[in-house]
């Protein structure tokens, strides 16, 4: 499996895409201090830019790089070579990849700018940590897509709506069944609704973290009052690994009966 | 060797192979022929372990293949189509696949034979359909495997190329190996095959040599035999 993943790994960081998406977030990184001219305010700033655009991106490419990367996969899967090694390869070496493009693209203006100086560092650390995280989820959605729909069509379309829905829609029909349901207790609906949606998840666990009680809104702020802060984050971080364990372990049931 | 037991394989509605039996147990070279869709690459890739199969075995070697992949480090796979990863360089991708196979693989005389040194350092998407398909040739030639399965190998060679792939195929078959073939090309069957698979709608409809089917057809060549056969 290292193989492959070695293999994968070095062929995307060769492609363009990964220094388009680097120099995205390099010069949205530079953007923001400039105009924040704080480390801190910088970071908060971020936060929303990641926790939607990480997702598409995750999405977007783990679809493409399954269709792109057939004839490879079919070239691989003739030779003496675990199929689950195969596809848990490449998936880890696009993963990898592009939250090394996230790290490099926002950690340079960064450390430029005085990270290492600053007490935000490890505000700034947790966020791209939550961006690798969502970055590994959501290519892990990308993959079992594309492992599901042959058509290309079809899987594109699916792998937006899923970011839509799970970015946009999902905030939306919740806020309208608050608003339905709001002479009832929701504290227990809400909390629910925060675990199975992953960029939720995400916003909570670095806002717990950056503890900005002012940001957190109704889920969050239930999710603090709930389990406190440090177990809210212990939870919150449980809840993404499983989001990024369940899918991947699917990955693996369905390329196992898959034909090529 | 190759031990095939009542396979069938169907892919949505349409059932492509309805019970296949083959054994395959002597070297030689045997030519799966068919017309487009009799389930020749079906078969192929359910004995690669690539599609798998609805009912029946496969035995290689005595061990069934299902769930198996060391099994394939005795097989060298050509596929149809040479399709390669486009950022990869030709010697990086034969070295990744020496890498990948156990046991060294030795590329150099067959680079050599196919003059592929001008483009080993040229990206594999810049390659012409015949360059791309010496390279797989390359590819598959390259390891000591016992048993070779080709997927329509002559598809876009020039006819030095095609010249020399003979004779290659000749010495494979020389050293006592055991080589699968797809074709179309009837004058390359006659000339290569010991041994003729004719599969059609899924089931083996002839087995047996290219003089069987000449005296049970009554036909002086091979095409007119197919042709028969067919009709």
């Amino acid at each position: 499996m290292i193989r492959i993943l070695k293999y994968s790994f070095f062929d995307l960081m060769r492609g363009r895409w990964s220094y388009i998406y680097a120099a995205f977030y390099f010069i949205l990184g530079y953007a923001l201090l400039f105009l924040n001219n704080d480390v801190s305010k910088a970071v908060i700033t971020l936060l929303n830019v990641i926790i939607s655009l990480t997702p598409l991106i995750g999405v977007i490419f783990g679809v493409m790089y399954y269709y792109n990367s057939r004839d490879f996969t079919e070239l691989l899967l003739a030779q003496p070579i675990k199929r689950t090694d195969i596809f848990l390869g490449q998936y880890l070496g696009l993963s990898l990849s592009l939250s090394l493009s996230l790290a490099a693209g926002l950690g340079i203006p960064f450390i430029v700018y005085g990270l290492f100086q600053s007490p935000a560092i490890f505000d700034f650390l947790s966020l791209l940590f939550t961006g690798a995280l969502l970055t590994f989820i959501f290519v892990a959605l990308g993959y079992n897509i594309a492992l599901s729909f042959e058509d290309k069509i079809r899987g594109f379309g699916l792998a937006i709506l899923t970011w839509l829905f799970l970015t946009i829609i999902y905030d939306g029909l919740f806020l309208i069944s608050m608003m339905i349901f709001r002479d009832y207790p929701l504290d227990k609906f809400a909390l629910g609704a925060a675990m199975f949606n992953p960029i939720d998840l995400s916003r909570i666990l670095i806002l717990l973290k950056l503890d900005i009680s002012a940001l957190l809104g109704y889920t969050g702020a239930v999710f603090e009052k709930f389990f406190g802060t440090n177990l809210g984050m212990t939870c919150a971080l449980g809840l993404l690994s499983l989001w990024v364990i369940l899918p991947v372990m699917r990955i693996i049931y369905k390329s196992g009966r898959k034909d090529f | 060797m190759i031990t095939v037991r009542g396979l069938h394989k169907r892919f949505g509605k349409l059932s492509v192979l309805e019970g296949i039996d083959l054994e395959i147990d002597s070297p030689g070279i045997i030519t799966i022929l068919g017309p487009n869709g009799s389930g020749k690459t079906t078969l192929i890739k359910c004995l690669l372990g690539m599609a798998i199969p609805d009912k029946g075995s496969l035995i290689f070697n005595g061990k069934d293949i299902l769930g198996e992949w060391d099994y394939r480090n005795e097989i060298s796979y050509m596929p149809q189509i040479a399709r390669f990863p486009p950022n990869l360089k030709v010697i990086e991708l034969f070295n990744m696949i020496k890498n990948l196979r156990r046991g060294g693989g030795d590329d150099g005389a067959l680079i050599a034979a196919f003059k592929l040194e001008p483009v080993l350092d040229k990206k594999l998407s810049t390659l012409s359909g015949g360059t791309a398909q010496k390279v797989n040739i390359v590819l598959t030639f390259m390891f000591d495997s016992p048993v070779i399965i080709l997927d329509e190998p002559t598809t876009g060679l020039d006819p030095v190329a095609l010249l020399r792939f003979k004779k290659l195929i000749w010495e494979e078959k020389n050293k006592g190996k055991t080589i699968l073939i797809t074709t179309h090309i009837m004058s390359f069957v006659e000339e290569i095959s010991d041994r003729i698979v004719f599969l059609l709608d899924g089931n083996i409809y002839f087995e047996g040599t290219v003089a069987d089917i000449k005296t049970q057809t009554g036909e002086n060549d091979l095409e007119s035999a197919i042709a028969t056969i067919l009709q």
